[in-house]
């Protein structure tokens, strides 16, 4: 490009945005090439829903990670946490966007038609038809909080997108397969804030172990299996999350171990009348978060952006 | 007597390679006006970048669409970077990241005053791209041929990054200018609000801006404020016009004798109001900005102490294999 004329970007033929981005938007054109075939076994409006659980926790979750933007402990770390937001998020829509197109019927009557369907589910779904996990939707907390919950998170989602690869469905296993390079360092990160937090000074051991008792209480949720998930895992096309309990047990104790921290004695949030995240039963948070993610785009249904 | 002969020369040979639009590099020689002129201006900068972060991160959790909030999230996050490779610049002049990042707490260090007004709808998040870092470029474009070289080098990366967000912030406002009328509405409104502070981010006319010939002497600056002003000017008129939307100012036309558009003075005692302090935004920025850096400060202590740690028990580990004859 010439500098002598600062608008030629504008108007310069043949480029793709995404080679431009310093670190990159990560999700244009990802699936290209990728069978896009339902297994004929599958039910539809399982697969849908199925896809919606994943999508809602990388959604809801980037979304809380995404306030951490010029508000963190230092410039490399909004860098980081920015580019872990980025990354759930690109998986949030290349899920939203199977689960319209395997069950169209998923997207909300409120949607107008313009609308593309990963912004008909994200915007105009109400909380009750939200399937993610409460832990996601906490809110941000403080860097401790912060960093415990990644760890939580992304460790599970790590080991469930890794069986998640061999999918009959080929559009999960291509989103799972994508999504592991991306979850191996999420998880990274996390760990070694956790050893820099657990073994660094007295006070941030302190701040770590009551940010791990924060989120705690959230984390069985991540291992019970919903009906939906337990009929798609016996087809080989969802991964039963308590599958992963054991391996994800193992990485975390292996922190804790290097990181001085204990497993927290906590127990489990309760559900109510037996439903939680994935029933669409939420905590009183979500709400708000829903109401600061959509109010725009449900104050302009006919607008497009 | 010698050493002033000495340092005599080596000003010349400074000047001549300056002159001859080659690079300083930081083991070369400089006078120490340059190497405080360019910290501070690097500087100035570099928190530019940070606190310009806010503004646009106020609509990352409202942006309307999935589309939009992938793009800015990777905007705002790209303005980190760019804070970064510039505090990386000051150090090559041996600045200290946490001594600038302490005058800005302060206030003693000055960031670009247009990241002192709010942006009040999603608009202004088109608008700051096309108009905003319209501008940015504008002034930075001719940087990547300044004199020092870290400086150059990383003006060109960042004026490539700067480019592509200008031009995503323009995508936005076509897009919205092709919706609903409320939407037309915003993008007017958002122009109206952001014309005139965008033309003082060219600094005070060069009648009032004392350093100006200096600087350009030493190519770290290449235009003058009116200068850069005229050309962002005749370059955003016809983006205007294909836009659709109007520029508030009625002075605003082409002069076909001097071949260049004519316009309006900005409010200057506006934009002395705010230099001082007292804009619509500049308490809630610096406040912010040492918000974040105070709840941040037990995370960077923690970081330091476990470095610490590890390094001292490195240490210990190198020495008891030494003592064993354990390395070989
Ligand atoms: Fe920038
Ligand atoms: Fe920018």
């Amino acid at each position: 490009m010439s500098f002598d004329n600062a608008y030629e970007a504008l108007v310069e033929p043949g480029t793709t945005d995404e080679a431009h981005w310093a670190f990159g938007t990560g999700f244009a054109d990802q699936m290209t090439g990728v069978d896009r075939a339902v297994p004929s076994d599958a039910d539809a409006g399982n697969l849908a829903a199925y896809c919606l659980m994943l999508a809602d926790d990388a959604l809801v979750f980037s979304q809380r990670l995404s306030e951490w933007c010029a508000n963190s402990p230092e410039l490399e770390e909004d860098v980081a946490l920015a580019n872990i937001a980025l990354d759930l998020l690109g998986q949030a829509r290349l899920l939203l966007a199977r689960a319209a197109e395997v069950a169209p019927e998923v997207r909300p009557a409120a949607a107008p038609a313009h609308v593309p369907d990963e912004d008909a589910l994200a915007y105009f779904r109400d909380e009750r038809d939200f399937r993610n996990v409460r832990m996601v939707e906490q809110e941000i907390g403080d860097f401790a909080v912060t960093i415990a919950r990644l760890l939580l998170f992304s460790s599970w989602r790590l080991a469930l997108f890794q069986r998640l690869a061999t999918s009959r469905d080929p559009v999960l296993a291509a989103v799972a397969a994508k999504g592991c390079k991306e979850l191996a360092y999420h998880r990274d990160h996390a760990v070694q804030w956790t050893l820099r937090l657990g073994d660094g000074t007295d006070y941030s051991h302190e701040r770590m172990r009551a940010g791990l008792a924060r989120v705690w209480p959230f984390q069985p949720e991540l291992f019970t299996p919903t009906p939906v998930e337990l009929r798609l895992a016996e087809q080989g096309i969802a991964v039963d999350p308590a599958d992963v309990r054991s391996e994800v047990d193992n990485v975390v104790d292996t922190v804790f171990g290097a990181a001085g921290l204990e497993r927290p004695q906590l127990p489990e949030l309760s559900p109510v009348a037996g439903h939680a995240g994935r029933d669409g039963i939420h905590t009183e948070l979500m709400g708000y978060l829903l109401a600061e993610m959509q109010h725009l785009a449900r104050s302009h249904p006919q607008a497009v952006w | 007597m010698t050493g002033e002969r000495e340092a005599d020369t080596l000003e010349r040979d400074f000047q001549h390679t300056v002159d001859a639009d080659q690079r300083i590099e930081p083991r070369d020689w400089m006078p120490d006006g340059y190497r405080r002129t360019l910290v501070r201006q690097i500087a100035q900068h570099a928190h530019s970048e940070i606190i310009g972060m806010q503004p646009e991160g106020n609509w990352i959790t409202r942006a309307p669409s999935l589309r939009r909030k992938a793009i800015l999230l990777a905007k705002v996050q790209d303005e980190a970077g760019h804070g970064l490779y510039l505090y990386a610049a000051t150090e090559t002049l041996g600045a200290a990241r946490e001594d600038l990042t302490q005058k800005l707490l302060v206030g003693k260090q000055k960031y670009s005053s247009i990241f002192n007004y709010p942006t009040l709808t999603f608009a202004d998040v088109g608008v700051i791209g096309w108009l905003v870092d319209g501008a940015a470029i504008c002034n930075q474009v001719p940087l990547c041929r300044t004199s020092y070289g870290p400086y150059a080098r990383a003006m060109i990366r960042i004026c490539k990054e700067e480019s592509f967000h200008q031009r995503q912030g323009y995508e936005l406002l076509m897009t919205m200018m092709g919706g609903t009328d409320e939407q037309r509405a915003m993008v007017q409104d958002a122009v109206n609000r952001w014309w005139w502070p965008s033309l003082m981010m060219f600094g005070p006319p060069d009648d009032a801006s004392p350093n100006t010939e200096q600087s350009m002497r030493w190519r770290i600056k290449r235009h003058t404020n009116d200068e850069l002003r005229q050309k962002f000017v005749d370059m955003t008129v016809p983006q205007a016009e294909k836009l659709g939307v109007t520029l508030p100012d009625p002075e605003l036309r082409w002069n076909a004798e001097r071949g260049h558009y004519d316009f309006g003075a900005p409010d200057w005692d506006e934009f002395w109001q705010v230099v001082k302090g007292n804009g619509p935004c500049n308490a809630q920025r610096v406040a912010h900005r040492n918000r974040a850096h105070e709840e941040g400060a037990w995370v960077r202590e923690a970081a330091a102490a476990y470095a610490e740690k590890r390094a001292r028990g490195l240490d210990r580990l190198a020495q008891q294999q030494l003592a064993t004859g354990g390395v070989a």
